[in-house]
C-alpha cells in the first residue's frame, strides 16, 4: 500500500480506536461520574457498580490500546503530547488510579466510611478523564505552546493552567455530560424500577444539555482562527513536522466541510444521537436509548477530528510545525504491519467482548445484590 | 544541555514506578495459572474443593490484580511523559510491541477476568475453565510482549537510523520479534512469575497447616503449587538469562559487570562468588573465585573466552571517536549536503552514531569533543559494577533458597507428611518475600546493567528524556510515592486479612469459621 494512503487509514484507526474507548468504556466512566448522584443507598450503588463490574476492564484497554496504537503509528504525537500536556495526562493517570482498587476493594469490607471514600474515588475515576480529555480536545482547536528543533527534541512553554480556558472548558464540559448521558443510557437497560426511572430522566435532561453545548461549541469555533496549510510538502513521502507552512484564518476549522461536504454527516449524526437518546428516554425505550447515545458519541468525537483534519495538535507558538497526519507518522513498514495486526485482532477482540455482555446481560436489582452479598462488587 | 538533575530524577521515577508495578505483575503471571490448573482438576474430578480453591486463591488474585493494572497505566503513559525524545527516536519500533500487547493479550486478559469473577453462574464448567485459562494466557502473551520491547532495548535489531525523520525505524518485523534476548528474557521472568505464584500458594497453605485449619483444602493448594513451582524454579535456574548475555555488546558489559570481571580473563574464566569491587580502581577485592565456572555458565563453552570491562572499554573508546566523525556528517547532512559522498560515509559510520551521542553529555557539540570528555564518556560507558555484583548474587542465592524450599515441600506432599513438618512450613512463610524480592533484584541488574543506554548502543539514556523541569518531576514523583504507598498499604491489608480468614472468606458454610464452635474471629470482611 502507498503511505499516503497508509497514513489516512490510521488516521481512520486511531479514530476507530478513540471512538471504541468513548462508546465501552466511555458508559462505565458515565456510571462512575452519577454513582452518586442516582444511587442513594449502598445496594443500589452496589447495583450501578456491578451493571459494569464484569465489563470496566476490558473496556478500559481500549483506552490503552488507543494510546498504545499512537505510540505505533505516530510516535511524534505521542512524544509531543504526553510531554507537553504533562499535568493534564497525570492527572486523568492519578483519577484513573481509582477504578481499579475502587471497583475492586470498595465491598470487601462493610464499613460504611471506607465504601463512601471508595464511591468518591469512583466518582473522581469516572468524571476526571471525561473531563480532561474534552479539555485536551477543545484545546486542539486553540493550539498548544510546543516547538521542535531540528533533532525534533520537543519543548513546551505552556502550562497546565492555560488549557483550563473557556473554549477547553466547553469542550471539557460537552465531553463529561456526554459521558455521564451515555452512562445513563446505559443504565437504562441494566437496572429495574426506582433506579431505572432515575437513570431515564438523567438520561433525557444530560441529552438535551449536551445538544445545547455541542451547539454552543459549533458557533464558538466559527468565530476561532483555524489553522490551513499553505504547502504541504509530498504527503507520500517520510516527512517531519518542519517540512511545510501554516497560515491561520478565522473559521478555517470549518472549512473542511466545504471541501468534503460528507463531513457534515458527523455533526448531523451527533444531533440525531441526542434527540434519540432524549425521546427514547421519555418513551421507556432503553436499548434505542443507548443506541442513539453511542451514535451521538461517535458523532460528537468524529465531528472533532473531521474539523480539525489533517491537524492532530497545532502549535500556537509556530503553526508551522503543527502535527499533522502526514507528518507525525512511523515508517510505512510500521503503519503495513500494525494495520494488518489490527486487521486481524479487532474483530476477534469485538466478537469475544460481545460473547461477554451476551453471558452478562440483563437486568440487576438490589435483591440480586443482597442475595450475592459475598459474591458481587 | 540537557540537566542531569533532570535525567536522575527521570530515571527514579521510572524505576520507582516500574519497581511497585512489578511488586504485583509476577505473582499474576504465576497464581493466573495456578488457577488454571486448580479448575482443570475441578473440572476433571467434579470435586466441590477444587472449586472452592479456584474461588478463594482467585479472591487474593483480584485484590492483587487491580493494583496490577493501576501501576500499569503508569508504566504505558511514562514514556510519553517523562521519555519523549526516546518515545520520538525509537516509537517506530518501540510503539509495535505495544500496541500488539494491548490488542493480543491486555484485551484478552481483561475482558475474560471480569467473566473470570462474575461468571460462575452465567457460564457452563467447561465455558468458565476457558476463560480462566485466557486470563492466565492473556496476562503471559502481555509479558511476552513487553519482553519483546524491552529484549530490543538491550539489543535493538531489525532497525535502521534514518537522518530525514532523525530516527530509527523498523526494517525487520520478524528479527524485532524473534530477537534471541527478548526469548530468553520472556522465558526466564514468566518462570520467575510462576515461582512467585508457587510461593504464595505455599505459604498461606502453611500457615493453615500450622494453624490445623481447613487441611484438606490447604494439602490440596500445596500439593499444586509444589509440583508447579517445582517445575517453574527449575526453569528459571535451569534457563537462566545468562545465556543472553554472549549477544550484543550491553549484553556483554552487563555480564562483566556483574561478574565484576575488569580483566579478559583465559579461557574458561573463574567464577568470582563474592568480592568487593571497587570502581575506581577496576578491580576486586578480597575476591574468592571458582575456577572455570564463569566460561562455562556464559558461553557454554570451555574454550571461548569472556570480555573482561578493560577491553570492553577500550572498545567503546574506539567507537567514540567513530561516533564523533558520524555526528559530523550527521550535522552536515542536516545542514543540507546531501551529496552521495557525504551520505555514503555517513552509512559507513553509523552504527557508532549512538557511542558519539554519549558526548552530548558533556559537550553540546560531540565532534568536537575534547580529550577529556572521551575519556569521561569512556569511563561512563559501562554501568557502576558493585550494585551488579551484588543485587546478581542476592537474586541467585534466594533463587537457591526456593529450589530447597519448594523441592522439600514438593518431596513432603508426594509423601503426605507436609502439614507435620514444623520447620519447613514456617520457613515457607518467613520466606515469602523472597521471589519478590529475587523478582526485583533481576529487574534491577537487566535495566541499570543497560546503562547508560536507554537504547543499547543507539540511544543514551542521557539524551532520552522529556523537556521538563525539575520541579515537575520532583511533584509528580511525590505525587506517585504518596498515592502508591497508600494503596499498597491497603492492599496489603486486605491482603492479609483474606488469607487469615481462608476459604471461610467465600461464605459456603464449609469451612473452618462457619463452624459454630470457631465463631470467635468476626467474620466481617467478605
Amino acid at each position: 500500500m502507498d503511505y499516503e494512503l497508509l497514513k489516512l487509514i490510521w488516521w481512520v484507526l486511531i479514530g476507530v480506536l478513540l471512538v471504541g474507548f468513548a462508546v465501552t468504556d466511555g458508559f462505565d466512566m458515565g456510571v462512575g461520574a452519577l454513582l452518586r448522584l442516582l444511587a442513594k443507598t449502598d445496594s443500589e450503588r452496589r447495583v450501578l457498580l456491578n451493571t459494569v463490574g464484569p465489563h470496566w476492564d476490558g473496556n478500559q484497554v481500549w483506552l490503552i490500546t488507543a494510546a498504545g496504537a499512537i505510540f505505533a503509528a505516530w510516535p511524534v504525537v505521542y512524544s509531543v503530547a504526553f510531554s507537553g500536556l504533562y499535568w493534564a495526562f497525570l492527572l486523568v493517570l492519578f483519577a484513573m488510579f481509582f477504578r481499579p482498587v475502587g471497583f475492586e476493594y470498595r465491598s470487601k469490607m462493610t464499613d460504611p466510611r471506607w465504601r463512601s471514600a471508595w464511591d468518591w474515588g469512583l466518582t473522581i475515576g469516572g468524571a476526571v478523564p471525561a473531563l480532561v480529555f474534552g479539555v485536551a480536545f477543545g484545546n486542539m482547536f486553540l493550539g498548544v505552546p510546543f516547538s521542535l528543533d531540528e533533532f525534533m527534541r520537543s519543548a513546551y512553554s505552556g502550562s497546565f493552567w492555560q488549557l483550563l480556558n473557556p473554549f477547553g472548558l466547553l469542550c471539557g464540559v460537552i465531553s463529561l455530560l456526554m459521558l455521564s448521558m451515555h452512562g445513563a443510557a446505559y443504565l437504562q437497560m441494566r437496572t429495574a424500577g426506582e433506579l431505572r426511572q432515575r437513570a431515564r430522566r438523567a438520561g433525557f435532561l444530560l441529552a438535551v444539555a449536551v445538544a445545547v453545548c455541542f451547539a454552543l461549541a459549533g458557533i464558538w469555533v466559527s468565530y476561532l482562527p483555524g489553522y490551513v496549510i499553505q504547502s504541504a510538502g509530498d504527503v507520500g513521502a517520510a516527512m517531519t513536522p518542519l517540512m511545510k507552512t501554516v497560515s491561520l484564518r478565522d473559521g478555517g476549522w470549518l472549512a473542511n466541510y466545504q471541501t468534503f461536504t460528507w463531513m457534515i454527516a458527523a455533526p448531523v449524526i451527533g444531533f440525531a444521537g441526542l434527540l434519540l437518546v432524549a425521546v427514547a428516554s421519555l418513551l421507556n425505550r432503553s436499548a434505542l436509548a443507548f443506541v442513539g447515545s453511542s451514535f451521538a458519541v461517535a458523532g460528537v468525537i468524529c465531528t472533532a477530528g473531521f474539523s480539525l483534519f489533517p491537524f492532530l495538535l497545532p502549535s500556537s507558538l509556530i503553526p508551522d510545525q503543527s502535527l499533522t497526519i502526514w507528518d507525525v507518522t512511523s515508517s510505512a513498514l510500521t503503519l503495513n504491519i500494525m494495520f494488518w495486526v489490527a486487521m486481524i485482532f479487532v474483530p476477534i477482540i469485538l466478537s469475544y467482548t460481545l460473547w461477554g455482555y451476551y453471558k452478562m446481560w440483563g437486568r440487576l436489582t438490589t435483591e440480586f445484590i443482597e442475595d450475592n452479598n459475598y459474591s458481587t462488587y | 544541555m540537557i540537566s542531569e538533575h533532570l535525567v536522575d530524577m527521570s530515571r527514579l521515577q521510572f524505576a520507582i514506578t516500574a519497581f511497585y508495578h512489578f511488586l504485583f505483575v509476577p505473582l499474576t503471571l504465576g497464581l493466573s495459572f495456578i488457577l488454571a490448573i486448580m479448575e482443570s482438576v475441578y473440572v476433571m474430578t467434579g470435586k466441590q474443593v477444587y472449586q472452592d480453591m479456584v474461588k478463594f486463591w482467585g479472591k487474593l488474585f483480584g485484590i492483587n490484580f487491580a493494583l496490577g493494572v493501576t501501576t500499569g497505566l503508569t508504566m504505558e503513559f511514562q514514556f510519553g511523559t517523562n521519555w519523549a525524545y526516546y518515545s520520538h527516536y525509537v516509537g517506530d519500533i518501540f510503539g509495535a510491541p505495544l500496541a500488539i500487547e494491548g490488542l493480543m493479550a491486555f484485551f484478552l486478559e481483561s475482558t475474560f477476568i471480569g467473566l473470570f469473577f462474575f461468571g460462575w453462574d452465567r457460564l457452563s464448567r467447561i465455558q468458565h475453565l476457558m476463560v480462566t485459562w485466557l486470563v492466565a494466557i492473556g496476562s503471559n502473551m502481555s509479558a511476552l510482549w513487553i519482553l519483546i520491547a524491552n529484549g530490543w532495548m538491550q539489543n535493538p535489531v531489525g532497525a535502521e537510523f534514518n537522518f530525514d525523520t532523525m530516527r530509527m525505524e523498523m526494517m525487520s518485523f520478524t528479527e524485532v520479534i524473534f530477537n534471541p534476548v527478548a526469548q530468553v528474557k520472556f522465558v526466564h521472568t514468566v518462570s520467575a512469575g510462576y515461582v512467585t505464584g508457587a510461593m504464595f500458594v505455599l505459604a498461606i497453605s502453611a500457615y493453615f497447616m500450622l494453624k490445623k485449619r481447613d487441611l484438606p483444602f490447604a494439602r490440596r493448594s500445596f500439593a499444586i503449587a509444589s509440583s508447579f513451582g517445582l517445575a517453574s524454579i527449575l526453569s528459571v535456574i535451569v534457563l537462566g538469562d545468562e545465556s543472553g548475555y554472549e549477544i550484543g555488546d550491553v549484553q556483554k558489559v552487563k555480564l562483566a559487570a556483574i561478574e565484576a570481571e575488569w580483566e579478559t580473563q583465559e579461557a574458561p574464566a573463574a567464577f568470582t562468588l563474592i568480592g568487593l569491587p571497587d570502581q575506581e580502581a577496576m578491580e576486586t577485592d578480597y575476591a574468592v573465585r571458582i575456577p572455570a565456572v564463569l566460561g562455562l555458565i556464559a558461553t557454554r563453552s570451555v574454550s571461548e573466552e569472556v570480555k573482561g570491562l578493560k577491553d570492553l572499554m577500550a572498545e567503546h573508546e574506539k567507537r567514540i571517536r567513530n561516533g564523533m566523525l558520524a555526528y559530523a556528517l550527521l550535522t552536515q547532512i542536516k545542514a543540507g549536503d546531501r551529496s552521495e559522498d557525504t551520505i555514503a560515509a555517513f552509512r559507513e559510520k553509523v552504527d557508532d552514531l549512538g557511542f558519539g551521542l554519549l558526548l552530548k553529555k558533556y559537550t553540546d557539540n560531540p565532534a568536537n569533543a575534547t580529550e577529556e570528555q572521551i575519556a569521561q564518556a569512556t569511563k561512563n560507558s559501562i554501568p557502576r559494577v558493585a550494585p551488579m555484583f551484588f543485587t546478581f548474587r542476592i537474586m541467585v542465592g534466594l533463587g537457591f533458597l526456593m529450589l530447597i524450599l519448594i523441592g522439600l515441600s514438593f518431596y513432603y506432599s508426594a509423601k503426605g507428611t507436609a502439614e507435620r513438618q514444623k520447620y519447613l512450613l514456617r520457613a515457607l512463610i518467613i520466606a515469602l518475600p523472597a521471589p519478590w524480592i529475587a523478582c526485583e533484584m533481576g529487574w534491577f541488574v537487566a535495566e541499570f546493567g543497560r546503562q547508560p543506554w536507554s537504547i543499547g548502543e543507539i540511544l543514551p539514556t542521557h539524551l532520552s528524556v522529556s523537556t521538563r523541569s525539575v520541579e515537575d518531576l520532583y511533584m509528580s514523583l511525590a505525587a506517585f510515592i504518596g498515592f502508591y504507598s497508600l494503596l499498597l498499604v491497603v492492599e496489603m491489608y486486605l491482603m492479609i486479612r483474606f488469607a487469615r480468614l481462608g476459604p471461610s472468606a467465600l461464605h459456603t458454610g464449609r469451612y473452618h469459621w462457619e463452624q459454630p464452635e470457631n465463631q470467635t474471629q468476626p467474620a466481617q470482611a467478605h
